[in-house]
């Protein structure tokens, strides 16, 4: 493969909304007898439906000591609920063909699911079983912790995610976004099924909930089908909140010593919220620094003229409390100090002198441009919508995106990159045996 | 733990009367240009984009001797630039017309694919049609490409010991084929590999008749047709292609064993991969059979591996089958499970054995071959959602020796096979002779 772009660089990465300019979609917005919303955008082609929702409420809201009971209920929605048991519950879901998945970031605990249009009624039964009624009992509990623990121990020497959480932990340390997202082995093995009914009741509320639908179903049906999964849920559960996120100031280095060839370099620092009033100009600064595309200057300085790397990128990541720039790459070790060196230079330049209007155009005209791509298909044109909705940007979003990109000048791009470019301060975690760095 | 489908039977006769047509008959065109070269057309108007796709009948199995990784590193030096667009404008024209592309490489095919508004369609054609005769290659290109590939490798294989067990285990599995070698190559020949090797092995194999063209999306088959035939059919052939000839892989007479230790792995993990036909290869409905076999035997919660490993004997963590039937020559039918914590790896290889031989030996019942059909069959349906999938589908299929119609007969063929049929295949394909066995264990790091 050519170009591993935008590879996952954290695990903890929102998937952001930046939708495009989307063709011709209409966006319904359904509101069923007992109040719970959908978006929903009817395409009758082919027979299936593709409903993702989300419930404001993450990891980040683990309670002390349980790290990973949120990651920890992701696995045990499809293990019993009702009167079926987890063997019951997963034979009918195998018969049914659906696809049903969650999962938890630090802000959002979100699901996924798939159906034949065929099997529409007995799937959506299913769904509304593990929505409103899973049950943990000790037989699949058991069995998915002992999946966990192992998972656990493997993210321990995983060199990604040691770089990734060693980042948290300089730039957030103390934060609720520098916990073990998906637990570890001693908080994984304390966790009980009284443990994952209070989370279950935390996260699955009325208040909270965010549903987009796309696909062979129309208003009225969903309208039902709406009541029947999610109208039995609480309205509210206790409050709770996590406070805002102070980035450290760096710079720092911390390396962590690992026997392999290439080290992996993660950098970063403060970054803005995405309710930021500059934050159309601070992304199209962002894309042309360090986005997926061969254009970016990362990728050109680092990869294109010097062939250090296999991919690198930059980028921002607006989190709920946190707003963080943030970057990686790999590259062998005795070329670590080297390819760190370039990463400021580049970032420095930038601050300093802004992109050319060139460059600026020819990134409005690939964002505007490729908006379309991430709209042609049921289960991405749902993501989207999800995604819009979490961030509160409007049923309108789909069509002003692209104008808000076009209206992004020159001037507002340097003056991004003069504000939030900081090479002097970069936070920086290293994995490997890296030569050059201090 | 035998949960018997006992409503599921019901469920399935209504199915099987009510399955209006084929999930794929969705109007798939083919035809052939005058040069040779093939086009696949899939409609998908629901959005105004298009997949575009140019395959070459060219991958790793197909490198002269010493220079494994030079088709993959060939994919990296297609956009280093042509007289009519120098270095950088072939990503340039793409992503500034909104469009997104990347390539890959495989055994059998080298692929480069653009997505794209629909109304750019004959930009991609023209830079793709570009590159496939007019590539210009300077030292000052390839040099620094030829450490991203070696990057590349760093990060994709060295730095990942599930990944040099991979590499490992299909290094014994096939003897004397070359699928053996890994296709971003082995890293004492990458390195070695020059900018003649690139223009050499080009023009060996890049030419229209040894390519197909799959375009998905928002266009009519005429409107394919026409663009096709200005910016393709124009194209005069430098060779003509022939068939291709690999060394056959002699009869397994031996179980082969790869034990690697890494102290990056610090939980064990047990790997098995069993020499099998492919669609391209098997005459007959085997590979049909092993699809359906890696489902019954290990591919979701119902599966022998599943209820028998993790759920009743609570030895393994996750244990499944999978087989590949895509390559041209052969393909591969392999298990994967870790054990639980505190349980032995031994033990559950000797769990797992016991499973296969139970198989072998008493066959598959009708209620698994049903489920497995019916979620088989119910792939198919979700496929439809994705058009770059679609086109990914028919492209490997022509790739590698397939058609359309082949493609398109799959459920049918799905839809006929009986338990005899699986039984057959298990028997055939699940001989320890032609297996390698891979175990990954935690271990203090190496003595260098």
């Amino acid at each position: 493969m050519r170009n591993l772009f935008l590879r996952p660089l954290l695990f903890v990465l929102l998937v952001v909304a930046f939708a495009r300019p989307a063709a011709a979609i209409d966006i319904q917005k359904v509101v069923s007898p007992l109040g719970i919303t959908a978006w929903l955008v009817e395409d009758r082609t082919i027979p299936l439906i593709a409903m993702q929702f989300s419930f404001r409420s993450g990891g980040a809201f683990d309670p002390p000591g349980k790290d990973g009971v949120t990651h920890f209920l992701t696995g045990m929605l499809d293990e019993g609920a009702g009167t079926m048991d987890s063997a019951q519950f997963q034979a009918r879901r195998e018969e049914l063909a659906f696809k049903m998945g969650y999962d938890a970031g630090f802000d959002f605990f979100e699901g996924s699911f798939q159906t034949l249009a065929r099997n529409a009624g007995p799937s959506f039964e299913l769904l509304k079983l593990a929505v409103n009624s899973p049950r943990f009992d000790p037989e699949p509990l058991e069995r998915v912790r002992q999946q966990f623990l192992l998972g656990a121990r493997d993210d321990s020497e995983n060199p990604d995610r040691i770089a990734s959480r060693a980042w948290m932990e300089a730039a957030l340390g103390g934060h609720p976004y520098a916990r073990a997202l998906n637990g570890t082995e001693p908080t994984i093995a304390t966790v009980t099924s009284a443990d994952l009914a209070a989370a279950h009741k935390r996260i699955f509320t009325r208040k909270t909930l965010q549903v987009a639908v796309v696909g062979d179903i129309d208003p009225q049906t969903l309208a039902s089908r709406l009541d029947e999964i999610f109208g039995g849920l609480p309205e509210t559960a206790p409050e709770a909140d996590i406070p805002p996120a102070a980035v450290a100031a760096g710079p720092s280095v911390k390396v962590i010593a690992r026997d392999m060839p290439q080290s992996i370099i993660v950098f970063g620092h403060e970054g803005i919220l995405r309710d930021d009033k500059d934050f159309f100009p601070a992304f199209v600064m962002s894309q042309i620094l360090g986005g997926g595309e061969a254009a970016s200057r990362l990728t050109g300085e680092i990869r294109e003229k010097r062939g250090l790397t296999y991919g690198v990128g930059a980028s921002l990541v607006p989190m709920a409390k946190a707003g963080l720039f943030l970057g990686s790459l790999n590259t062998r070790n005795d070329k670590a100090g080297e390819a760190l060196e370039l990463v400021k230079t580049v970032m420095a330049r930038m601050a300093e002198e802004g992109p050319s209007q060139q460059e600026l155009d020819e990134a409005k005209t690939y964002l505007t441009g490729s908006y379309a791509l991430r709209f042609d298909s049921n289960n991405k044109i749902a993501g989207q919508l999800l995604g819009i909705q979490q961030q509160g940007l409007g049923i309108d979003y789909v069509t002003r995106r692209n104008g808000l990109i076009e209206a992004v000048t020159l001037d507002q791009v340097k003056a991004q990159a003069r504000r939030l470019l900081h090479p002097d301060r970069l936070i920086v975690t290293v994995v490997g045996k890296p030569e050059g760095v201090q | 733990m035998n949960r018997v489908l006992g409503p599921a039977a019901a469920f399935f006769l209504f199915l099987a009367t009510i399955i209006p047509a084929l999930a794929l008959d969705i109007g798939v065109s083919a035809f052939t240009l005058k040069n040779g070269m093939e086009v696949v057309v899939i409609p998908d108007r629901r959005a105004p984009v298009v997949t575009h796709m140019v395959w070459y009948k060219v991958g790793s199995a197909d490198e002269p001797q010493g220079k494994s990784g030079i088709a993959h590193f060939l994919e990296h030096l297609l956009f280093k630039g042509t007289a009519k667009y120098p270095p950088g404008e072939f990503d340039r024209q793409v992503s500034r017309n909104g469009g997104d592309g990347n390539a890959f490489t495989s055994t059998d095919y080298t692929g480069y694919f653009q997505r794209i508004a629909k109304e750019r369609l004959a930009l991609v054609m023209e830079l793709e049609a570009d590159r496939m005769q007019n590539l210009i290659l300077t030292d000052e290109n390839v040099l620094p490409e030829l450490n991203v590939v070696q990057e590349e490798r760093r990060e994709r294989t060295d730095n990942d010991p599930s990944s040099l067990l991979a590499e490992q285990m299909n290094a014994a599995l096939f003897i004397a084929h070359p699928y053996r070698k890994p296709v971003i190559g082995w890293m004492s020949e990458v390195v070695q590999l020059t900018r003649e090797d690139a223009l050499s092995f080009y023009r060996a194999h890049y030419t229209p008749a040894n390519a197909i063209l799959v375009v998905a999306g928002d266009v009519t088959v005429d409107e394919v047709r026409t663009l096709a035939e200005t910016y393709y059919g124009s194209l005069e052939n430098s060779f003509t292609p022939t068939p291709r000839k690999r060394t056959a892989e002699p009869t397994p007479i031996a179980a082969r064993r790869i034990v690697m230790s890494d102290p990056r792995t610090p939980t064990p993990v047990f790997q098995r991969q069993y020499l099998a036909p492919s669609y391209p290869s098997d005459e007959g409905h085997t590979a049909e059979a092993l699809d359906v076999l890696a489902e019954i035997l290990g591919g979701g919660t119902q599966s022998r591996f599943y209820q028998d490993l993790v759920i009743r004997q609570k030895i393994a963590a996750y244990a499944g089958s999978w087989y590949s039937g895509d390559a041209a020559d052969y393909g591969n039918f392999g298990f994967y499970a870790a054990p639980n914590p505190g349980q032995d790896i031994a033990r559950l290889e000797t769990a797992i054995d016991e499973v296969v031989a139970r198989l072998v030996k008493e066959g598959v019942t009708q209620a698994e071959l049903d489920l497995t059909r019916n979620k088989l069959l119910a792939d198919t349906v979700y496929a439809l959602d994705s058009q770059a999938a679609l086109a990914r589908m028919f492209g490997v299929a022509l790739s590698t020796g397939q058609s359309v119609a082949d493609v398109l007969g799959w459920e049918g063929k799905i839809q006929k096979l009986t338990v005899d049929d699986i039984k057959a295949a298990a028997v055939r394909v699940l001989d320890i002779r032609a297996s390698v066995t891979g175990i990954l264990l935690p271990a203090p790091a190496p003595q260098n």
